[in-house]
């Protein structure tokens, strides 16, 4: 049995009255990977921050936590400087932030050593190369004189990873770490972390709401909700055998089981086409002659969606997916191709205009990713549901207007006195409910999906997917859903696309196409997912 | 917890604010004395009970003068903030919407504007048009026009990136149906504040030119005139800057600290 490294007792936290963190006890050994899990606002950031005693001051904390049995809490602040950084590393979920964006990543790493130890400028820079190397960024990429801005989310990661390594600190939390990247560059992250601790015998206390990892790289889940510690205990105990109903609900709804069976679209004609899409964005100019190429973000993309099917649309950020969408609903124009709608063009390079776009506009509506941005906050619910309404030639009289909104609201599984709501009295799982109703109210033909459960908690993701499939079952229409999760598109899609690079490189009914991917970029794609079955 | 100053600042600016706005007001139907009295015999009296302010070089009384020249000031700024919101929001609001050539055009604009000092600009104006309390407003609110644009635009920009502006270009609204139906309503916050400061800003400009005798003609009072005029008796009857100069200060301040106030209001989570 390795040595017991951080040892927290009893602890609790409370802001403004509101207790937040209670009576929470966990043990990190070294050279463990333990794992808390839970939906946001459980309580884990709270506690990370909370062991870096680096919590508001507004915020009161009991209870005792120890690094290698001296105690952390009710140390002054000049002592706990010394102890970030030298003896606790941390990483952050944010790699476009975590970095100041004016100091070159050689200097950052550095900073670390020279604050702990009197350590002259070359050995300091020496050091901060041998933590690049560590974590994989060595030569070109990771030269020192490099700017944030210069390198991708996986690299800034691997810089903030660099940081809290450089001292070799005993102990590492980390928060989130590869939630903002995709799952290509989240696969090596994840695996630098885990070879890091293998390797220097350290702790490791991962902070994710993602199952999958922890089920990929804890040793010991401890699992939160409100606060409180429900379960803790080896990782394959807590997914084969789960002991509380919270857990298993957690687990059932992180599997995503496939909603739907068969694919009616099938036969049924196409209501949604998209025939062979160009679009391309100026880039600055090189020099005051010569025009730069232009980025090519779309590259002949061809896509069709039949009446009642739910499409996928998969691939990492800059693949162009959302571009797409947003030419698909005439937010944005194409320099070639055509997007048609019910037979009829609609968008593209050659879009429909006024009275006549208004017509097919009534056939489309879109979802978006964030379900705090979607509402304009000084609207009534009602409002905006009827927004939608303004396409329609003859708007409905009021009481006909409400009698439809109060029915769309009823259809996603809210009332009808949420009507006069405001967006901010709703949490985010109600608000993109509220969002699907705004995009039901004209009865559209295809509803199109920006990765529109991403932001949300995988216990209310699963309430919305299972929401979606009975909407496309009870009222036939069909979705394109576009997103980066496989697992989700797995589960809700009849037909997948993948896109890489503006480009659609297969294409296929979900079953068969995750079984015997062709593609190269498929076959990555599906490796780099965290799976949850990885023990059975 | 701690408690957050943001509402003395605004409690503060507002008493004060209200307290001058007041006092502009009830000059409209009563001042102690008549302003426009003249009264020889009395002149020159340091503050007394008869005369809490005392009395200027022509024997007025200085309570109702600075009470009447509250009106002119609190008149002035006020319509140039109207001048300047009017035309400026939806020349922000138009940019923002439209992008492009017309941005650009209607942005350099603004940038024609801004590079004149105000009080040059001022000056121009009222050596065209004359001098007046008319003139002082136009040339104040003239100088407004970007400023409101800048801050319309700059906000709009940013709303233009919410997902709510998709949402209402699916539902098919036109740019300039959504810059006033999502845009504006949710751009008040941030454009009272400026108001506020634009206001502080304009009783300053107005104190300014009528010190220069750009503004207000003689015999309408105001507080840049009667500095002007105190000037040469400061030796004589130092009270006669002292009032009037107390007046834009305490005003001036009384705004900034409402538009804190309101700014800090704004940035208060929902």
């Amino acid at each position: 049995m390795s040595e017991s490294l951080l040892e927290i007792d009893a602890l609790s936290v409370s802001i403004g009255g509101k207790h937040l963190v209670k009576n929470l006890s966990l043990n990190v050994s070294s050279g463990e990977i333990v794992g808390l899990v839970g939906a946001s606002g459980s309580g884990k950031s709270l506690t990370a921050l909370a062991i870096m005693q680096l919590l508001p001051e507004s915020a009161a904390t009991t209870g005792l936590v120890r690094l290698r049995g001296e105690p952390l809490t009710g140390q002054p602040e000049a002592l706990m400087q010394q102890v970030r950084g030298r003896d606790i590393g941390m990483v952050f979920q944010e790699p476009m932030t975590a970095l100041n964006p004016l100091m070159r990543i050689g200097h950052q790493v550095a900073e670390t050593l020279r604050l702990h130890q009197n350590v002259s400028a070359s050995a300091a820079s020496r050091a901060a190369r041998d933590a690049l190397d560590l974590v994989g960024l060595s030569g070109e990429q990771g030269s020192l004189d490099r700017y944030p801005y210069e390198l991708s989310g996986g690299q800034r990661q691997r810089v903030a990873i660099a940081i809290a390594m450089i001292m070799s600190p005993p102990l590492l939390i980390a928060d989130e770490p590869t939630t903002a990247l995709d799952v290509i560059t989240q696969a090596p992250v994840l695996a630098l972390l885990q070879q890091l601790v293998r390797t220097r015998n350290m702790g490791l206390l991962l902070v994710t709401h993602d199952l999958a990892i922890m089920a990929q790289l804890a040793d010991r889940v401890v699992v939160m909700s409100q606060g409180e510690i429900i379960e803790q205990g080896a990782t394959e105990q807590v997914l084969r055998r789960p002991r509380m109903a919270y857990t298993a609900a957690l687990l059932a709804a992180a599997a995503l089981k496939p909603k739907r069976q068969g694919s009616p679209g099938e036969g049924a004609p196409a209501v949604l086409q998209v025939v062979d899409i160009v679009r391309e964005f100026p880039r600055r100019r090189r020099s005051l002659w010569h025009a730069a190429p232009p980025l090519r973000a779309l590259d002949h993309v061809s896509l069709r969606v039949h009446g009642g099917e739910t499409v996928g649309l998969v691939g990492e950020s800059g693949s162009g997916k959302s571009s797409l969408l947003k030419v698909i609903l005439a937010l944005d124009r194409s320099q070639a191709g055509e997007v048609r709608l019910l037979g009829e063009g609609f968008s593209g390079a050659s879009g429909a205009k006024g009275a006549k776009l208004h017509r097919l506009r009534r056939a489309i509506q879109g979802v978006f990713q964030d379900p705090y941005g979607s509402f304009d906050p000084k609207w009534t619910v009602e409002r905006l549901i009827g927004e939608p309404f303004f396409l329609l030639s003859r708007p409905p009289a009021a009481a006909e207007r409400r009698r439809k909104i109060c029915s769309v609201l009823e259809h996603v599984g809210l009332s009808a006195s949420d009507a006069r709501r405001m967006p901010h009295e709703f949490s985010g799982g109600e608000r993109q409910r509220i969002a699907i109703a705004r995009a039901l109210i004209t009865e559209p033909a295809v509803i199109a999906f920006d990765e529109a459960v991403s932001a949300l908690d995988v216990l209310v993701r699963e309430q919305i997917l299972d929401l979606l499939a009975q909407l496309a079952a009870r009222l036939n229409v069909a979705y394109l859903f576009v997103s980066h999760d496989l697992h989700v598109i797995r589960t809700i899609a009849d037909r997948v696309y993948v896109m890489q690079q503006g480009r659609i490189v297969e294409e296929g009914p979900t079953e068969s196409l995750f079984a015997s991917p062709r593609h190269a970029y498929t076959q990555a794609l599906i490796a780099a997912t965290p799976k949850l079955n990885v023990l059975g | 917890m701690r408690r957050s100053p943001r509402n003395s600042s605004l409690r503060a600016g507002a008493i004060i604010t209200g307290f001058f706005v007041a006092a502009a007001l009830l000059a409209r139907f009563w001042t102690p004395y008549d302003p426009r009295a003249l009264s020889i015999i009395e002149k020159l009296q340091p503050p007394s009970a008869h005369h809490w302010f005392g009395t200027d070089q022509l024997g007025r009384d200085v309570l109702s003068l600075v009470m009447v020249g509250a009106q002119t000031s609190v008149g002035v700024a006020l319509l140039s903030v109207v001048i300047g919101v009017f035309v400026g929001v939806p020349v922000g609001l138009l940019a923002a919407a439209r992008r492009g050539a017309l941005d650009e055009l209607l942005m350099r604009g603004n940038d024609v504007i801004f590079a004149f000092p105000a009080l040059l600009l001022a000056i121009l104006i009222t050596a065209v048009l004359g001098p007046g309390a008319v003139n002082a407003i136009i040339a104040i609110g003239i100088f407004n026009i970007p400023v409101f644009a800048r801050v319309t635009r700059a906000g709009a920009l940013q709303l233009w990136t919410r997902d709510y502006a998709l949402a209402a270009r699916v539902a098919g609204k036109g740019p300039l149906r959504i810059s006033w139906e999502h845009m504006l309503p949710n751009l008040l916050g941030l454009l009272a504040v400026q108001g506020t400061i634009q206001f502080s800003l304009g009783v300053i400009a107005e104190a300014g030119l009528s010190y220069v005798g750009l503004s207000a003609q003689p015999p309408t009072p105001s507080w840049g005139r009667m500095l002007n005029e105190a000037q040469t008796l400061t030796a004589l009857a130092p009270f006669l800057a002292l009032f009037p100069g107390c007046a834009v200060l305490l005003f001036v301040l009384g705004l900034n600290l409402l538009g804190e106030g309101l700014r800090r209001n704004a940035e208060r989570p929902t």
